[in-house]
């Protein structure tokens, strides 16, 4: 045992032994300042990092101001339609160039000194700029962009790290899971108006966690199985015990997803008593199209199975009762600040909007059946590691299984693995379970792996 | 009743809203409900979007009558875990003003500081709360409940767990 005053050597932060089955997390990571500064330098200055999604700027002019990784940036479309994303700080003084949320600009004025900028970032206007002198080179004072920012399927990405693989490589595995996401729409997919913004005082990584973990779900859900249940869905606590396991999978690069088969509707093409009889058909037409546009299999996946996907290190996408998208921002060891927004297919409106609107306020948000439950959740394990004799966090779940379940926990461990390889300065690990076979080698890029989780989940 | 007069509506209408914060910080959640009208609405809309529509927008809360009970069943329940134990609140109702409408509701909007302590930390919520209150022979019914919060965001309390 080590004196609390002592830091871990951070190779022994992470107990993996695979043979055995045993994975555990020292509870220091949590809330140690010093190991959270060494994640803002070898993870979230190192990573690509969520920003937001092209339908948040539709029409030239509009922005979002956004904090990434600490960082204040905001995004813009500019007059040629191509999004940009500014470090928010002029490059004269410092100031914050952009100081709405969001809006609709034609010039970007800092108000400190007026100082103006296009929206493709560059200087246009300079308040008596005859004093500079011959020398000033306007060229020199353009808005400033993070080193690297690119997109995938609408999903805007920044890294502050010019050395970054690209990133659909980064994506690895998780690219074939944002595909599942847009592809079962038919015009793409928009964030709706408002965000749920709400802070946990507990280290970022509960929620990464928490976000993947299907063995909590009835212990602290049971309101929410409970209501559910009522409305008519098999989802009693009993049936969900027994139902398929699912697959948890980790895809590479940290990036980890619960894949389950649905048992509550799914507004995309699974229809549930709590949609009404009047969606009925039009729930079956949306089914109908998959299955013509993508095969049987594909729709399946689409259709009839949720997942909570986590793109490495702190963007979590919902797909289940509803489309999620949920940042999490780290402020401080023991505390987080979460933004959550619902993503819904272009062409829905009406009443099939307003049946998934509805659907997304049951489980999802701070003010729906479950989430303060997990809020709690992770503030009272923040205060249990205080309690420093109890050093470790058991994360071994399902670890000797061939194909874990969603209430397995390999997801979690796919998760950590990169994590405590990032924290000693590498970039890629194996983070699978077993010894590496050829084909989990193979897996992060295979696009068979939705026939190996119907295998595993029927 | 067309004649009532402004301060006497209005003193109805506290004496209303006053029972209701009562019944709330008390934790009778049961009665509570029992004020809404079979066909009512309570929303709390997104702190980013305070006009927000249910309809359109992502809010916080958008319950119907079932979804109320349903939510007040959550409450009652001791597997509500943000809620319990139970947290401490205590509310504070001002500024009521009160206007009657053509169909004879009365369309009401009222300050509201709800302090909510629990597990060592305290905290308010401040908004303002829209009702839309029908006549009920001499009580009032709750037909629409609207609580739209002043923060910018929730990050002193981690969700909305009690009914604002």
């Amino acid at each position: 045992m080590k004196n609390a005053a002592e830091p871990m050597d951070i190779r022994d932060l992470v107990i993996d032994d695979r043979k055995r089955g045993v994975f555990r997390v020292h509870r220091s990571c949590m809330s140690s300042p010093d190991l959270f500064q060494r994640e803002r330098e070898l993870i979230f200055d190192r990573c690509w990092i969520y920003l937001g999604h092209e339908s948040e700027v539709e029409r030239p002019g509009d922005y979002r101001r956004r904090t990434v990784a600490g960082r204040p940036l905001f995004f813009v479309r500019g007059k040629d339609g191509q999004v940009r994303v500014f470090l928010n700080s002029c490059p004269h003084r410092g100031a914050m160039i952009c100081r709405r949320d969001a809006g609709n600009a034609k010039i970007l004025r800092c108000f400190y000194h007026a100082w103006s900028f296009n929206t493709e970032g560059e200087l246009i206007g300079v308040p008596g700029r005859d004093a500079y002198g011959p020398n000033f080179d306007p060229a020199e004072f353009g808005l400033k962009e993070p080193v690297r920012v690119d997109s995938y399927r609408g999903f805007f990405f920044v890294s502050f790290n010019p050395d970054v693989e690209e990133l659909s490589t980064y994506l690895a595995g998780a690219r074939d899971y944002l595909d599942l996401v847009v592809d079962q729409t038919q015009e793409g997919v928009r964030v709706v108006p408002g965000s749920n913004k709400y802070a946990i005082k507990a280290n970022w990584k509960l929620l990464a966690e928490n976000s993947l973990d299907g063995y909590h779900l009835i212990p602290t859900h049971r309101t929410y199985v409970d209501y559910m249940a009522g409305l008519g869905t098999d989802d009693s606590g009993d049936t969900l015990a027994a139902r398929p396991p699912g697959a948890g999978r980790a895809l590479g690069n940290g990036h980890c997803v619960s894949e389950n088969i649905s048992r509550n509707g799914r507004p995309i093409a699974r229809w549930h008593p709590v949609f009404g009889e009047e969606a009925k058909e039009r729930i079956a037409r949306a089914r109908r199209r998959l299955v013509r546009k993508y095969g049987e299999e594909r729709a399946f996946r689409m259709a009839d199975t949720s997942r909570n996907l986590l793109i490495y290190p702190n963007l979590l996408i919902m797909d289940f009762v509803a489309i999620s998208i949920r940042y999490i921002e780290p402020v401080a060891p023991d505390r987080m600040e979460v933004t959550a927004w619902h993503l819904v297919p272009r062409e829905e409106s009406g009443a099939a909007l307003a049946t998934r609107l509805d659907s997304y306020l049951t489980f999802l948000g701070p003010g729906g059946f479950a989430t303060p439950d997990d809020v709690e959740a992770l503030e009272s394990c923040q205060t249990g590691f205080r309690a420093t004799e109890n050093e470790w966090s058991d994360i071994s779940r399902g670890m000797l299984k061939s194909r874990p379940g969603t209430s397995d926990e390999l997801q979690m461990r796919g998760f950590w693995r990169q994590w405590h390889a990032n924290m000693l300065g590498e970039d890629t690990t194996n983070v699978q379970d077993g010894q590496p076979t050829e084909s989990q080698a193979a897996a992060p890029d295979s696009e068979a792996d939705g026939t190996g989780h119907r295998a595993s989940a029927r | 009743m067309t004649a009532t007069s402004i301060p006497a509506l209005r003193g109805m209408v506290e004496e209303f809203l006053f029972r209701e914060a009562a019944l709330l910080d008390d934790w009778r959640l049961d009665e509570w409900v029992d004020l809404f009208t079979h066909d009512a609405r309570y929303m709390v809309p997104s702190t980013d979007l305070p006009e927000g529509d249910p309809g359109r927008d992502l809010v916080f809360i958008d319950d119907d009558l079932m979804r109320l009970r349903a939510r007040v069943a959550r409450l009652n329940s001791r597997h509500s875990h943000r809620e319990n134990p139970r947290s401490r609140t205590r509310r504070f109702v001002s500024n009521v003003r009160v206007e009657e409408t053509e169909d004879r509701q009365l369309s009401v909007s009222a300050n509201i500081l709800v302090y909510r302590f629990r597990s060592g930390e305290g905290a308010p919520y401040v908004g303002s709360v829209q009702y839309i209150l029908r006549r009920d022979g001499e009580d009032l019914r709750i037909a629409y409940r609207r609580a739209v919060l002043d923060m910018e965001d929730l990050s002193w309390h981690g969700a909305v767990s009690i009914i604002l």
